[in-house]
């Protein structure tokens, strides 16, 4: 079965972006495909590749990049959310005029449209968050 | 045509799982994980509600989840059944729907 997922929370907030993995870890171990995850919200914050947690603290983002590169899965990060809070790619920088760019490997930047495409390509699109 | 139900947080901190037993469909299946587990626990303010909603539906709690907060299989309301992740991910498949109490 094909699976969207969209996670409105970031790391180390609460819970849902290590539930959302874990779900997609298990989906993906039960033989499903997941057709994109999208970032929402405050969950654009799983998107940048300078966190850096203690090093006995689980890397979130890293976890999300690894994954995506395993399983080639979709990371979207919503560009309206990111552009409130800081997250750019090199198409952002460009277009802001802002001196660097933070996005995560296997992450990219795109528009609501991908999460609303997410949910009539997926045939279940389940939501993780705040 | 049925739905899965999830709430992910403690019916002490906010409404979501009132909410949901409230307004979900009988035969539907709920699903407590994160913080949600805490709706699971006998003896609380919500207890009695959660009983009443296990006449008509089907409530999971996320295993994983409850050993994180040290919640004991003994705890729980009776006619709760305990899924891990691959049950959870069973769960969205069995229903036609998902909706997230978030």
């Amino acid at each position: 079965m094909k699976f969207g997922i969209q996670v409105n929370e970031g790391p180390y907030t609460h819970e849902a972006s290590v539930s959302a993995l874990n779900f997609v870890k298990a989906a993906l171990e039960a033989g499903h495909e997941i057709f994109r995850v999208f970032f929402y919200h405050d969950g654009v914050n799983n998107g940048t590749r300078y966190t850096t947690p203690p090093q006995d603290d689980i890397n979130i983002v890293n976890a999300w990049s690894e994954l995506a590169e395993k399983h080639n899965i979709d990371l979207v990060v919503c560009v309206a959310a990111a552009q409130r809070r800081g997250i750019v790619d090199e198409g952002e920088q460009e277009r802001n005029g802002k001196d660097g760019n933070n996005i995560a490997p296997g992450f990219r930047i795109s528009g609501l449209g991908q999460l609303i495409e997410a949910g009539i390509q997926s045939e279940r699109l389940v939501v993780f968050g705040d | 045509m049925s739905t899965l139900h999830t709430i992910n947080k403690s019916p002490f901190d906010r409404a979501s799982l009132q909410s949901c037993l409230r307004l979900a469909a009988d035969g539907n299946a709920i699903l407590l994980f994160e913080d949600g587990v805490y709706g699971a626990m006998k003896g609380s303010t919500v207890a009695e509600l959660v009983e009443k909603a296990l006449s008509n539906k089907t409530i999971y709690v996320l295993g994983p989840d409850m050993k994180a907060r040290g919640v004991d299989e003994s705890k729980l309301i009776d006619g709760i059944k305990v899924v891990d992740y691959k049950g959870f991910v069973e769960l969205t498949v069995e229903n036609d729907k998902v909706n997230a109490w978030v």
